[in-house]
């Protein structure tokens, strides 16, 4: 028998290494099965008639011509939803089906299901519908000024009277992204035979898709059954229903397999996206540069219905002003109701938006006293045991602005122009620049984001760890999207029960309790976290049933005695532990915005360098550099692609990404007008970490899904701003704004 | 009209009524569901396969036209027991997330070091600019693929 625990062999796979993840060889070959590669013996097909009118009323609707013809098996309308009308994450405002009136351009009125998906597309044009078109509420601005709102929120922190030797003012706008996940939305219903319906079906939180689908049937709880399934990517698209009750109805009607796939036009109005925002803001300083009050009026536009406008406008108000202090603040935001398609989650949620606004005062606020831009954030960093500058929050955890800042300014910049590849030029291979008249251009994005959900939202993740002979199996129904949390919940757990045989179970709303969402940068330290101190707990028994002083890969120990074995445990004694993990609690603010609204934050501090054609207005983003605040770093590959990838995206809403509503039409719903950044596009990025642990969560670590989307963007406008020495007030920024059009 | 030719070395058959892209024919005819559908327009590179060795989005071809050719998909490229190179390059350097843009990018990646094994980084992006990736800002896809074009060079 081993006689001492030093002789251990080191774990694999455990924290801090970046082990394979499970889902990758599936990937690589093209085996791994996501919602639209599923398929059923005798499935029907579903497709959707949208409705072509932003506003209208319906003056006929006749399914009869589609039910007659040849294939088609069942349509459904919102007379046919046998219970609630309606769905919705926070309220259920959105009815299944538009029903006597549309309130949005593409919003579902009725579904076909049919023997193939051709048919049903071919059946949904024979339904006779007449409209009386009525005029749209399309514009932020007057659908704020006839108080056509989901939510207002009023911040008001300090001496309101307050000034400052400096004013900076400017008004700002940021244009409508979309996620533009490679996967479409795609689902499979499969129905139980006892009235129950087992629904496989996109989602970035299959209990909330639970707890908005059963009312709708008018079923019991226990008759729907949500599952995890692959998807590809999410970015916020898939938090919301989209057919997920239709596909369940149909099933339940038909008793056959439905499946749904949307087609990516159809994508673009089959989920909400990004709210387009105007604002407007007043920064005083010291002539230090010190702040000393800022003022912000907010309009995020959340279109047809409300899905989750009201906490992305808190999060826009809040963060309205970045990391810095500020002990006299304003804020009037108000997210408004129109008949645009709906908005709602997308990374950053609410920060992205604010996040180029109050960027572009700090480099307004420096360039008015002749500070570097730098040193204007460096001064005002705000951090722990500091205010937040909106709702006056004590920041309890970990908030490192300033160190970031100070790694940042460490960074070495990239070498000047000097090639003459068109590769390496704004045109690219359009061969339309001119090497000699490149600019070269530096900007800075300072940005704060709250992890996991605030304002008194009763957040919490479940999870259930099982021993046995064929080793840990870890339970939980939170959604991985891609970003590869099933690895770092493999390898919290291995850490602490040093085991290596570790499975992640995903598991439907029938086998175990809510994760939550995966959304808000939260299932590193909430999934994660319940799976750590499930873990732990487990450990704790295992330790105290056999008498041991310690654990080690080899077993449990009793004074450099092993006692019996790891392997012994799992085959004789196998167990199960389940808990409920939830974070600090978090408390609702007051008629000013003042209280305690959240759990965690984490900074980012981003520098871009941009090359742009000024006669041209191309842009290229040369490079990144990025520094986050990740608390522990858990799995640094996982990490580092979560901020390139987000980089990118932030990135692609300042240079290229957005939706063009006209009139409430989208009028660019696919990949050849709406243009995403390519492999040419995309800058190279060099990162670096800071690790001050968070005061809860597993080992301090901080989520990372939000924030490299919230700086990378406001660093790249500042960046051509630099380049060309103008103003700019909007994103994208195009080639259009750049020349002066 | 029926079709016949060739995928991943096996004669095949296909019964086509019109207009189906190969890449529809592959997937719901043929049980390959490893080719991806992001947007059916020949701008995502999802799709790609290799036809007559030439890289091509699979959903820009009319299945029709494939009669007697001789077709790549990810299912030939490499298996879960027998990886490709770029395959296990991807793997180990973190380059695959959602996954939903891996089989094209391995399609169009074998077959770019096919025709040139030590391709540049300029080359790589350029060769590579017609697949988009949603989740990595392409700089593992990169550093994965870069490694192997240093290989042997």
């Amino acid at each position: 028998m081993t006689t001492s625990p030093t002789t251990t062999r080191r774990l694999r796979g455990g924290v801090g290494e970046s082990p394979l993840r499970p889902d990758g060889i599936p990937k690589v070959v093209g085996n791994f099965a996501y919602a639209s590669d599923l398929h059923a013996e005798g499935m029907l097909w579903g497709a959707t008639l949208r409705s072509p009118h932003p506003k209208a009323k319906i003056t006929k609707l006749d399914i009869g011509p589609a039910l007659a013809f040849g294939g088609v098996v069942d349509v459904i309308t919102q007379e046919d939803v046998p219970g609630r009308p309606g769905f919705g994450m926070h309220v259920p405002d959105q009815p299944v089906f538009a029903y006597g009136e549309c309130n949005y351009w593409g919003e579902p009125i009725a579904v076909v299901a049919a023997h193939d998906l051709d048919t049903a597309k071919l059946a949904v044009k024979a339904i006779d519908i007449e409209y009386e078109v009525l005029e749209p509420l399309t514009d932020m601005e007057e659908a704020d000024a006839l108080d056509s709102q989901t939510r207002r929120m009023k911040i008001r922190r300090g001496d309101q009277d307050a000034f400052g030797a400096v004013v900076v003012e400017g008004y700002y706008e940021v244009g409508q992204q979309d996620q533009a996940p490679l996967g479409t939305e795609a689902g499979l219903a499969l129905p139980d035979g006892a009235g129950g319906v087992d629904l496989y079906a996109v989602s970035q939180w299959v209990h909330s898709d639970h707890w908005q689908i059963y009312p709708c049937l008018d079923v019991a709880p226990e008759q729907v059954r949500c599952h995890p399934v692959g998807m590809g990517g999410a970015f916020g698209a898939r938090e919301d229903v989209s057919m997920h009750i239709h596909l369940c109805m149909l099933a339940l009607r038909t008793g056959r397999p439905v499946k749904m796939m949307y087609d990516r036009a159809e994508s673009f109005v089959g989920h909400v996206h990004r709210h387009p925002a105007r604002m407007w803001y007043r920064h005083e300083a010291d002539s230090d540069g010190t702040l000393v009050k800022a003022e912000a009026r907010i309009i995020l536009d959340g279109g047809a219905y409300e899905s989750s406008s009201n906490a992305v406008i808190a999060n826009a108000a809040y963060f309205a002003f970045g990391p810095y202090k500020c002990d006299n603040t304003s804020v009037d935001a108000v997210a408004v109701r129109t008949n645009n398609p709906p908005a709602g989650a997308m990374r950053g949620f609410g920060g992205v938006q604010t996040a180029y606004a109050h960027e572009a005062q700090m480099d307004r606020l420096a360039d008015e006293l002749g500070i570097d831009r730098l040193e204007v954030r460096r001064i005002n960093a705000l951090g722990h045991g500091d205010n937040m500058n909106t709702s006056g929050q004590l920041i309890e955890g970990s908030l490192p602005t300033a160190e970031l800042i100070d790694e940042l300014a460490k960074m070495p910049l990239p070498d000047p122009v000097a090639s003459t590849d068109p590769r390496h030029l704004p045109g690219g291979t359009g061969l339309t620049t001119e090497p000699g008249h490149v600019r070269r251009g530096v900007g800075y994005g300072v940005t704060l984001k709250n992890l996991a959900f605030s304002e008194a939202f009763d957040d919490y993740s479940d999870a259930r760890i099982s021993i046995s002979p064929i080793g840990v199996e870890v339970y939980t129904a939170a959604a991985e999207v891609g970003q590869g949390l099933v690895t770092v919940i493999q390898q919290l757990v291995r850490d602490v029960l040093k085991m290596e045989n570790v499975a992640v179970i995903w598991s439907d709303t029938g086998v175990i309790g809510s994760a939550g969402s995966t959304s808000a940068s939260r299932q590193t330290q909430m999934t994660g976290g319940a799976a750590y101190f499930c873990a732990r707990e487990l450990r704790e028994q295992i330790l105290a049933e056999y008498g041991g002083d310690d654990l080690s890969i080899e077993g449990v120990w009793l004074r450099g005695e092993l006692i019996v074995t790891l392997d012994e445990i799992c085959a004789l004694q196998p167990r199960q532990h389940e808990i409920r993990y939830r974070h600090p609690e978090t408390f609702a603010t007051d008629e000013n915005g003042q209280g305690d609204p959240h759990p965690a934050y984490a900074v980012a501090a981003h520098r871009a360098v941009v090359d742009v054609d000024p006669e041209l207005g191309l842009v290229r983003v040369v490079q990144v550099d990025a520094v986050h605040d990740v608390g522990k770093l858990l799995n640094p590959v996982a990490a580092l692609g979560q901020i390139e990838g987000g980089t990118a995206q932030g990135v692609g809403l300042a240079t290229l990404e957005e939706l063009v509503l006209e009139k409430g039409v989208i009028k660019n719903p696919n990949f050849t007008d709406y243009l995403l950044p390519t492999f040419l596009d995309a800058p190279h990025v060099e990162v670096k970490w800071v690790e001050e642990p968070e005061r809860w969560g597993p080992l301090g670590a901080k989520g990372i899904g939000e924030p490299p989307t919230i700086s990378a963007g406001p660093a790249v406008a500042a960046a051509i701003r630099d380049a060309i020495g103008r103003h700019l007030y909007r994103v994208p920024v195009l080639p259009q704004h750049i020349v002066g059009l | 009209m029926i079709v016949s030719f060739k995928v991943n070395g096996e004669g095949r058959v296909a019964n086509v009524a019109g207009a189906e892209s190969l890449l529809t024919v592959l997937r719901e005819e043929m049980e390959l569901p490893g080719s991806k559908n992001a947007c059916e327009q020949g701008e995502c590179g999802s799709c790609s396969v290799i036809l007559d060795g030439a890289l091509v989005t699979s959903c820009l071809v009319m299945a029709a036209d494939c009669e007697g050719s001789e077709v790549t998909t990810i299912e030939g490229i490499g298996s879960e027991g027998e990886l490709h190179p770029v395959q296990q390059a991807l793997l180990d350097h973190g380059a695959v997330q959602c996954g939903f843009c891996t089989p094209g990018f391995v399609v169009a990646a074998a077959h770019l070091l096919e025709q040139d094994p030590h391709p540049s980084r300029d080359d790589i992006k350029e060769a590579l600019s017609g697949n988009i990736c949603r989740c990595t800002g392409y700089g593992a896809i990169l550093r994965g693929l870069e490694a192997l074009a240093g290989e042997g060079s």
